[in-house]
């Protein structure tokens, strides 16, 4: 394998781990503080809403932005450097 | 039970839940029959001929993964605690980008049918393909028991027959696809599916909010007018802080070891396709879950907590009851013929990749050494999944009355310990063994078994002794470093030059898919 498919499978990897490491930190982030501080995640923001819900939803939309950041940057650069690489590597 | 809260005529046969049941029926049977047709190969039999769009893979695998136990028992959680169902709903989500980062693209180039392809992919096959065997199997058979005894509760709750016919039915319908119509009907039966369930939980969550001002936040006030404060704080699910941490952990690293998810990346032709799945399936099963902390609120303030305690006493009932306050028996049933469409298609996918454990890797790959003629290979994967849906039944049966909650987190705990770390360490690390990934199989189920029937769960509440062994409900805090450890230090320990240098090969086809 040549090495600039490998760079490239490797910022993958980078783009991946760094993704993971968010939602990773998110969750957990938000499991800890439901676990530990409690009374300040009964605080309420607005009337009808806590902080703890807040985090919770903000979870899942964590979760959303960053599968669509992968995945917007996976189908625009990954693939197609792929291809161009694949192409120049059959020429050669 | 159901004679003491007069106003619901939930468990009496209603015309409605009757002819959607039916018309479900009638319109999966059509597309089984239609699949049946297009099922002549194991490539058809088992991936669908990997012809699934990656956004209709995506509908499927949401199809896949909510099940009855997540709409009705988170429903039905949020409703009676509130806030604690939420730590379940996250939890189910957060495992999708990891599957997403991690797992379906290189799985997606490296494997054909099973996540074992993954795994053995440069080693030994025979010890390697036993193992993931093993751990599939066990995957899938607790996940089957928590389904089946939920099926056959909840049709008896709604329809009113009996537990044994209900999980009789639910057996022998889910027999008609996955036999005949194989991954190509089972994929459309779960599109259906998740299609019904989205947009039978966005109909309640409209009909909910239009009496709120369409204002979540005034629904979750008058919850805690009416029931307190706590409702929207964190509650008694949460008792024991490592508790919650560990069941996060096995939420999180579950997912991407369910032999039944990993097994939809295989029938979409390339990684983009399976990247594209993930996305979709990410934000249909996160936008459910929202949906679903609503209705449990909407149950709580517009059906009452009593009224859903008496027909059952966990909840489970919560959703079908809001539908009937909302809109009579008509939405009752419509919503009850859901619940009934999303076991099945659960129950499909379940057995579908027990069934490619069973043929494709025990028999076709370790029996006869990958040389079976095709005719074989999907009669064996025929005779697998009968054999696998009479279990299901029996199992199911067996299990009457259990509670068995507990064994979907318990399925997640096996995956995440058992099948995640080998997948894991044979796609980043090429210094992983034959024995390191039989080892690492191996002690990520047994552990996370033996940790399970030590466990308060099992020891206490099921067995009736003062104190348990092992003091967490799961034991993924555990077991899923174990997993990893024991993986890393076997492979070090016996280390394997063949497997070293066929990690090139194994490299590139990860990254170019197969050429």
């Amino acid at each position: 394998m040549n090495a600039e498919i490998r760079a490239l499978a490797q910022a993958r990897w980078r783009m991946a781990l760094i993704l993971g490491g968010v939602v990773f930190i998110l969750y957990f982030g938000f499991i800890f503080a439901v676990a530990f501080a409690r009374e300040a995640m009964a605080m309420e923001i607005i009337p009808g809403l806590s902080l703890g819900m807040l985090l919770g939803a903000l979870v899942i939309v964590g979760a959303w932005v960053t599968t669509w950041i992968y995945v917007t940057w996976a189908n625009a650069h990954f693939d197609s450097t792929l291809s161009a690489l694949n192409r120049k590597e059959g020429r050669e | 039970m159901i004679e003491a809260a007069p106003a619901t005529s939930l468990g009496e046969p209603n015309l409605t839940a009757i002819s959607f049941f039916f018309a479900f029926i009638s319109v999966t049977l059509a597309i089984t029959w239609w699949a049946a047709r297009r099922t002549r190969t194991t490539e058809e039999f088992f991936a669908a001929g990997r012809t699934i769009s990656g956004r209709q893979n995506g509908f499927a695998l949401a199809g896949d993964y909510m099940s009855a136990a997540s709409f009705l028992g988170i429903a039905g959680l949020v409703s009676l605690s509130g806030f604690d169902g939420l730590i379940y709903s996250t939890g189910w989500l957060v495992g999708w980008p990891v599957v997403l980062f991690l797992i379906a693209e290189p799985l997606r180039n490296l494997g054909k049918y099973t996540f074992a392809d993954v795994v053995s992919f440069r080693l030994r096959q025979t010890p390697v393909r036993i193992a993931a065997a093993l751990g599939t199997l066990a995957v899938v058979t607790l996940y089957l028991i928590a389904q089946m005894v939920g099926a056959g509760n909840l049709i008896r709750l709604m329809f009113g027959i009996s537990y044994e016919l209900a999980v009789v039915i639910v057996g022998l319908v889910m027999l008609a696809y996955v036999s005949f119509g194989g991954m190509i009907a089972t994929t459309w039966v779960q599109i259906v599916k998740a299609v019904l369930l989205l947009g039978g939980a966005a109909l309640l969550c409209v009909l909910t909010l239009a009496q709120f001002s369409w204002d979540p936040t005034q629904l979750f006030a008058r919850a805690a007018e009416e029931y307190g404060r706590g409702v929207l704080a964190p509650g008694k699910q949460v008792a024991n802080p490592w508790d919650a941490v560990s069941l996060g952990l096995a939420l999180m690293f579950g997912t991407a070891g369910l032999p039944h998810i990993l097994m939809r990346f295989y029938t979409v032709p390339d990684a983009r396709a399976a990247r594209q799945s993930v996305f979709w399936a990410t934000g249909l099963i996160g936008a459910f879950y929202l949906m679903t902390f609503i209705l449990g609120f909407g149950a709580m303030v517009l059906v009452g907590r009593e009224a859903i305690i008496a027909i059952d006493s966990g909840g489970n009932m919560a959703a079908l009851l809001l539908a009937e306050v909302l809109g009579g028996t008509p939405l009752l049933g419509f919503i009850a013929a859901t619940a009934f469409a999303t076991i099945l298609a659960v129950v499909a996918g379940l057995t579908l990749s027990g069934a490619a454990a069973l043929s494709h890797d025990l028999w076709v790959s370790v029996h006869r050494k990958g040389n079976a003629p095709h005719a074989e290979q999907l009669l064996v994967a025929r005779i697998a999944t009968v054999m696998l849906g009479v279990v299901a039944i029996l199992l199911g049966i067996l299990f009457k009355g259990q509670n068995v909650a507990f064994m979907v987190g318990l399925a997640f705990a096996v995956a995440a310990s058992g099948n995640f770390p080998a997948l894991v360490l044979s796609i980043f690390w090429r210094g992983f063994t034959t024995a390191g990934a039989v080892a690492s199989i191996v002690t990520g189920t047994v552990a996370s078994l033996t940790l399970i029937a030590l466990s308060p769960t099992v020891m206490v509440d099921l067995a009736g002794s003062d104190s348990a062994l092992f003091p967490l409900m799961n034991p993924a805090i555990v077991t899923i470093p174990l997993g990893f450890a024991i993986g890393v230090l076997v492979s070090l320990a016996h280390p394997e030059a063949a497997a070293s240098t066929a990690y090139d090969a194994k490299e590139r086809r990860m990254i170019l898919g197969v050429e």
